[in-house]
């Protein structure tokens, strides 16, 4: 009986993540044409909102195609790798305050490990081995390229996000995902005690997620996609989803450890007001809607800032964010040591 | 200073880059009024045209499709000279040309005119060196556009097409004078 519910919300959360990554790729293809004045898809179904339906067909009905001199084993691995590391990470994020159903408190979370943070680590580090395999196994110059990028890249930016993360968890005194959220009750939100931290993990983020200003293991201008230039079909839409799960997760992750998760300023108040029932789902929607702006948001930077350099991503990564993050780490520990 | 270019011509110039400032180095600056430049156009008035069914003005005297006269009298204009076909720098056109017969006269202005002529549309690069060419003033490019089609033969327009008067599907934008 305790393994139905669990089960339930692992489908849940594995089809809202879907949806999510389904329609962030409506959104960003949105989101570009408004920036440039432009209308964007708009002619599958009312608005174009059935737009991620055809080009998901559009991606399964395209040839398949696996290059001779490739390895194919490793090929085929590199792409469900992506995917399944980044629908991994999902796990230990906590999707909303507990739901009282029947007498039952049910937690909108699929597992709560104490070491919260570092899993969401290690698993979205691993992801990027789907990148470095598809992209050697392709045995094209351009995509062992991207590989090496993403590679080189994942190592100077993880190490600053880490570090950010480390001050983050100096404050809150765990790592537990759920503890974190639940300290920043109300407005108490760790984005006043960590501005600088959070700088640093958006920044980041960015890089992790492989997004525009840090997007050079595709950058399809040099690489010609890099990473992915031999994939096509559903192995390319594999990597392309990815991505977009990996922004989704990211953001959520900013909203959970930065902007409070699921609290809101007077939530206790409308609490009382609704009932606990309506209050959970009321939570779960605020949480969404700040994943939701951060999309939004990774969306905007892509479509306003050019992309990096190389020399310039790894000067900004080795010099400028990892000594910014052990400053702050050091500022963070001077001032919990001087306010008890 | 250094270098031949100097020598040879002495226009080397030394520039003076300024270093950048410690604000410019945190690239923040620039970078939130680079998202508030886009965010503006977020909320503009979109340039799109919806093609189908709003259409962009053209002007009067707009190249499209091709259009082949018939005179006051409603007899073709085109006597098939072939000046036309010759001044065409994408070579698309070809005619046939044939005699008129006894009690034509009302169908055809002169005594000779085209049985066949045709146009291929995916030749022609619409630059109106055909109406200029033509001394009957037979032959004139319409503010017509937008042809579509599966086929490759179907870019091949014929009498039946080309006519004025005949059937023409195409799309007729709104003119502006």
């Amino acid at each position: 009986m305790t393994l139905l519910p669990t089960i339930i919300l692992m489908l849940a959360i594995f089809a809202l993540t879907m949806l999510v990554a389904l329609y962030s790729t409506y959104a960003e293809r949105k989101v570009a044409a408004f920036l440039q004045d432009r209308l964007g898809p708009n002619r599958a179904g009312p608005g174009g909102l059935l737009q991620p339906l055809a080009d998901g067909i559009k991606m399964i009905m395209k040839e398949e195609l696996i290059p001779v001199s490739s390895n194919r084993f490793l090929f085929v691995l590199g792409p469900a790798v992506a995917m399944i590391c980044a629908l991994m990470a999902g796990v230990v994020i906590p999707w909303g305050p507990d739901l009282n159903l029947g007498g039952h408190s049910y937690r909108l979370q699929l597992a709560d490990p104490d070491f919260g943070i570092l899993y969401v680590f290690a698993v979205v580090s691993i992801g990027v081995y789907g990148i470095m395999i598809g992209g050697w196994a392709s045995n094209n110059k351009f995509s062992l390229m991207g590989a090496l990028r993403a590679s080189s890249q994942v190592i100077s930016y993880e190490l600053s996000m880490g570090l950010s993360i480390i001050a983050l968890v100096m404050v809150a005194g765990t790592l537990s995902m759920r503890e974190i959220v639940a300290q920043q009750h109300g407005f108490n939100w760790y984005i006043w005690y960590q501005p600088l931290g959070f700088l640093i993990f958006l920044v980041t983020a960015f890089a992790e997620t492989n997004r525009t200003p840090f997007d050079l293991p595709e950058c399809e201008t040099e690489l010609i996609g890099g990473f992915h230039t031999e994939y096509s079909s559903m192995k390319l839409g594999f990597y392309l989803f990815a991505e977009y799960i990996n922004m989704f997760i990211s953001s959520a992750v900013m909203a959970a450890l930065y902007f409070g998760g699921y609290n809101y300023p007077g939530m206790d108040a409308v609490q009382a007001w609704v009932g606990p029932i309506l209050g959970s789902l009321i939570g779960f929607l605020v949480y969404f809607l700040k994943i939701a702006l951060f999309i939004f948001f990774f969306m905007w930077v892509r479509w306003t800032v050019p992309r990096f350099r190389y020399d310039q991503l790894m000067k900004l990564g080795w010099k400028g964010l990892l000594p910014l993050s052990l400053l702050n780490i050091f500022i963070t520990a001077v001032i919990l040591k001087l306010v008890p | 200073m250094e270098g031949q270019g100097y020598l040879l011509t002495g226009r080397a110039k030394v520039l003076d880059r300024p270093r950048l400032s410690w604000a410019e180095k945190m690239y923040l600056p620039a970078i939130v009024g680079g998202l508030s430049v886009t965010i503006k156009h977020l909320f503009r008035r979109k340039a799109t045209v919806q093609f189908p069914e709003q259409k962009r003005p053209v002007p009067i005297s707009y190249r499209g499709l091709h259009v082949l006269k018939r005179d006051e009298n409603g007899a073709e204009r085109c006597t098939a000279c072939g000046l036309c076909a010759v001044a065409c720098p994408a070579e698309a056109i070809t005619m046939e040309a044939g005699e008129r017969k006894p009690g034509e006269e009302h169908l055809y202005r002169e005594e000779k005119y085209a049985i066949k002529y045709e146009i291929n549309m995916l030749r022609c690069i619409f630059c109106g060196l055909c109406e200029e060419a033509c001394p009957k003033e037979a032959i004139f490019l319409e503010p017509t556009f937008a042809p579509a089609g599966f086929d490759r033969n179907d870019f091949i327009y014929g009498k039946d097409r080309l006519l004025e008067g005949s059937k023409r599907e195409e799309i007729i934008p709104p003119l502006t004078s």
